[in-house]
């Protein structure tokens, strides 16, 4: 065991091992009141090391152009040996990493953690979401099933209803006249390389934007305000070994669940594997109802709900572009909705509402009832951001804790 | 007081054991799968099947090629001559006895290195590197010298081997062609790419 | 067409006296939609399996590939001898190891059919187990097709009725339903039995059954692998989980 210091200590005079260590695991103080909201982020982590894993071993067998793509996934489920298991982990990976983004991103609205000081935070977080997006979108496309084909064309030709640019952008995009050999290729380049380092490289700005100001907490109050005689924060507990075993068990209670699904329905009666991908894409023939998978329904509803073609398309962009300006947009006093009123608990539940139910509505046809409430809930998600420099002002909050409240 | 905590270190302790230990299985396990992925897929084992090939219809001294898992595997039916030609060699190769036990399956480790001293199955690839070897079974042709008593030749760096794939010595090549697994089916059809059925 | 609808219109009327029959038959529901049967199929049952092979090969195979599997596959996991795949099933210049691909050009049978006849590999997973079990029972006589028969689950399919000697011929029952636009259609509400077929309804399903296990089977070979897999992964998530929730609980004594 002596050799193991020594090459630590031989380590540490060349590179910042200790110094790493102490900063950011053994020495670094979180608030130690975290809740279950506060598993999302290493959970996010988790899951982007299995996509990555995955992905690494799918595209070992994966053929990117329009003849043989479909073939090879099939090739990967039946003749690679274990390929079925290393497709469905990937598959269900991409939708928990939504669920998971979803639930860590609620957990700042709710505590207010894109407040000042953590504005940068916030925004390397939209940023990632919106690349992580982009980089699902590309994804889909390589199974080249008719959903993949069809929800590429559909969604390529929005950038066909910006003005002047739009046509020659989405040629541009797609390399051909319609979503083709072309366009598969490159979204496999992107999908597998352009996109995962720069999602890794914002995760690590994400992180040492973090770790520069410290973890807000479900009280909204700030830990670094008070310390002891040695400057340690006086709610605060060293990550690790806190929270590396906190974190740990949380990551498997998700592994349970993910399990669940990957051995036992990896289709999830379509919302994860849709039924109309089964069938090889057909430029001639477009799927009866072409639906963008679940994760993406929310701003899908918020496009058609505007009659407009590129109107919808703006909607669709200001919905997202909400999200940057949120530190701005909220001027109460707390941070956390434990000490917020009822104006702004009132908002949160209806954005809850409208978002869950723009995600519904994505997912059906657009009949006038459909687009009815589309609209309604397109409204009430505007409004939420909208209006909150005035109701944050105007809410009655209560006056929050000197120290976190734990136990 | 401090007893409560050593009590509690000891727990801990064996609490870090046995998740530690619960990872690394867990781990293992995980990591299996992606490791087995990588062996050829059931698409590669199909083209690499065994080849029958019907061998009813080979003539005395001529030479048979068939591909199996991209290879070339050569078929040759040997005359007496021929083989006792063979048997004049020893002296001259690298090694005449098959010492070397990878270049050929047990029961081709013989004199004439075959389940059949009739039918010499060998892979024709060049143990140097990788070329195809000519088949050369005149006798003492003028480039290959008045010693010469049939085998082949390989064009690339001059490497020989006699009719049974022996390497002789002096060359670039530093071992026997190699014999590849197979079994007769009948007198007549041989399976190449399986050993015979009580090897 | 005005003619057409007319006629189709008075043999609702009198066969809504109550012509029903032992088919359940394809009910159009109000949203439009086929209701389709439930074909309870069991992928564990491999003497359900093999008879699908079995029926597989000798009606569908002709025009039908299932190039995502390997004969070598269908005898490992059937449980069947390779001798008696490559006697039923294979064709000649195949060998055991390959794809399960047809001689069928496609180019022909879309000359004689109008349409490729797909490959079903994935089958059972984009249209469902259900509806392929109701398609193959929902053939009827229509004179005006070109093999002389009309699909209820697909309307104007191209494919010939392939098992009618085993089902026999049926005749499509209609009656209107009004749609919630209140637009009047005329919908197929049973079928009747009009020639016999070699079995009766009972067997006959239980041929149909025993294709879509097989069409299912080898929609996702490796699902059998899959759920009994998950047990043990999640039975010994199960026990990690709880080794972990001590550890936690252990370390976070300290903290007051």
């Amino acid at each position: 065991m002596e050799w193991l210091k020594q090459t630590r200590d031989w380590l540490d005079e060349r590179f910042p091992v200790m110094e790493f260590w102490r900063g950011h695991l053994s020495e670094y103080y979180a608030p130690k009141n975290f809740n279950f909201w506060y598993y999302f982020g290493s959970l996010a982590m988790l899951v982007l090391v299995i996509q990555i894993l995955t992905g690494i071993f799918l595209t070992m067998n994966y053929k990117p152009t329009a003849d043989t793509a479909f073939a090879s996934v099939e090739y990967i489920m039946r003749d690679v040996k274990w390929g079925w298991l290393i497709r469905y982990l990937h598959s269900t990976g991409a939708s928990f990493f939504f669920v998971v983004v979803y639930l860590h991103m609620f957990r700042a609205l709710l505590y207010g953690s894109y407040r000042k000081p953590r504005e940068l935070l916030w925004i390397f977080g939209v940023i990632i979401f919106l690349l992580l997006m982009a980089e699902a979108f590309m994804g889909y496309l390589l199974p080249w099933g008719q959903m993949s084909y069809w929800g590429a064309q559909v969604i390529i030709s929005l950038f066909g209803a910006i003005p002047y640019i739009g046509n020659d952008l989405s040629l541009w995009i797609r390399g051909d006249f319609v979503v083709a050999d072309a366009t598969l290729n490159r979204f496999f380049s992107f999908h597998v390389i352009a996109f995962p380092m720069v999602l890794l490289g914002l995760v690590v700005f994400h992180l040492v934007a973090l770790h520069s100001v410290g973890s807000n907490n479900p009280d909204g109050v700030e830990i670094k305000s008070k310390k002891n005689d040695k400057g340690i924060p006086l709610d605060g507990i060293p990550f690790h070994p806190y929270y590396t075993v906190k974190d740990m068990y949380g990551v498997v209670g998700f592994l349970i669940i993910f399990a669940a699904v990957v051995f036992y329905s990896p289709e999830m009666f379509g919302w994860f594997l849709e039924r109309d991908n089964f069938v090889p894409a057909n430029p001639l023939k477009t799927p009866e109802h072409i639906a963008p998978l679940w994760y993406f329904t929310p701003f899908y509803a918020i496009l058609r709900a505007v009659p407009d073609k590129f109107l919808g398309v703006m909607a669709m962009g200001a919905s997202i572009a909400m999200l940057f300006l949120l530190p701005w947009l909220d001027r109460s006093p707390v941070r956390s909705i434990r000490y917020k009123g009822w104006i702004f608990k009132t908002a949160l539940a209806l954005f809850i509402v409208s978002f869950v139910g723009l995600g519904y509505l994505g997912t059906v046809p657009a009949t006038p009832i459909a687009t009815g409430f589309s609209r309604l809930f397109s409204v009430l998600y505007f409004v939420f951001f909208l209006a909150m420099p005035f109701y944050s002002k105007w809410d009655k909050c209560k006056q929050p804790p000197e120290r976190v409240k734990y136990k | 007081m401090s007893g409560e905590e050593e009590v509690d270190k000891n727990k801990r302790r064996i609490l870090l054991a046995a998740a530690t230990a619960m990872g690394g299985i867990g781990a293992a396990y995980v990591a299996t799968p992606f490791i087995i992925s990588m062996d050829p897929s059931a698409r590669a084992e199909a083209a690499g099947a065994p080849v029958e090939v019907d061998i009813s219809k080979l003539q005395y001294g001529q030479l048979l090629t068939v591909e199996w898992r991209g290879k070339p595997v050569w078929i040759l039916r040997r005359d007496a001559e021929m083989l006792k030609n063979m048997m004049s060699l020893n002296d001259m190769l690298r090694d005449p006895h098959s010492d070397e036990l990878s270049q050929q399956p047990v029961y081709a480790k013989n004199d004439y290195r075959s389940l059949n001293k009739e039918y010499m199955v060998m892979i024709g690839i060049c143990t140097h590197l990788g070329c195809a070897p000519t088949f050369r079974p005149e006798l003492g042709p003028e480039d290959l010298g008045p010693e010469w008593k049939g085998g082949f030749f390989c064009p690339c760096h001059g490497s020989r081997y006699d009719l049974a794939g022996r390497v002789f010595a002096g060359v670039p090549a530093p071992s026997n062609l190699v014999v590849p697994p197979y079994r007769f089916v009948t007198s007549t059809r041989l399976l190449i790419g399986v050993d015979p059925e009580h090897a | 067409m005005k003619h057409c609808a007319l006629r189709k219109l008075c043999i609702a009327g009198m066969i809504a006296a109550g012509l029903m029959v032992s088919f359940p038959g394809a009910l159009w529901a109000s949203t439009g939609k086929v209701k389709l049967d439930h074909a309870n199929i069991d992928i564990h049952d491999t003497e359900s399996l093999r008879r699908g092979a079995k029926y597989f090969a000798n009606y569908c195979f002709n025009c039908h590939s299932i190039r995502f599997m390997r004969y070598s596959r269908v005898a490992k996991d059937l449980d069947i001898s390779e001798d008696d795949v490559s006697k039923t099933m294979l064709f000649t210049g195949a060998k055991i190891g390959d794809a399960m691909n047809i001689a069928l050009d496609p180019e022909d049978a879309k000359r004689w059919f109008g349409v490729a006849p797909p490959d079903l590999s994935v089958v059972t997973r984009s249209r469902g187990v259900d509806w392929i079990y109701t398609y193959l029972r929902s053939f009827y006589k229509d004179e005006s097709r070109p093999w002389g028969v009309n699909n209820a689950v697909f309307k104007d399919v191209a494919m010939p009725h392939v098992l009618w000697e085993l089902q026999g011929l049926q005749e499509a029952t209609t009656g209107t339903i009004n749609s919630k636009e209140g637009v009047e259609h005329t919908v197929i509400t049973g079928f009747n039995l009009i020639e016999k077929g070699k079995m009766n309804p009972d067997e006959y399903n239980n041929v149909v059954r025993d294709i879509v296990t097989f069409l299912a089977y080898v929609g996702e070979p490796t699902k059998a692998t899959r759920l009994n897999l998950g047990r043990w992964v999640l039975g010994f998530l199960a026990v990690y989980f709880v080794v972990m929730f001590l550890l936690k609980k252990e370390y976070w004594k300290d903290v007051k």
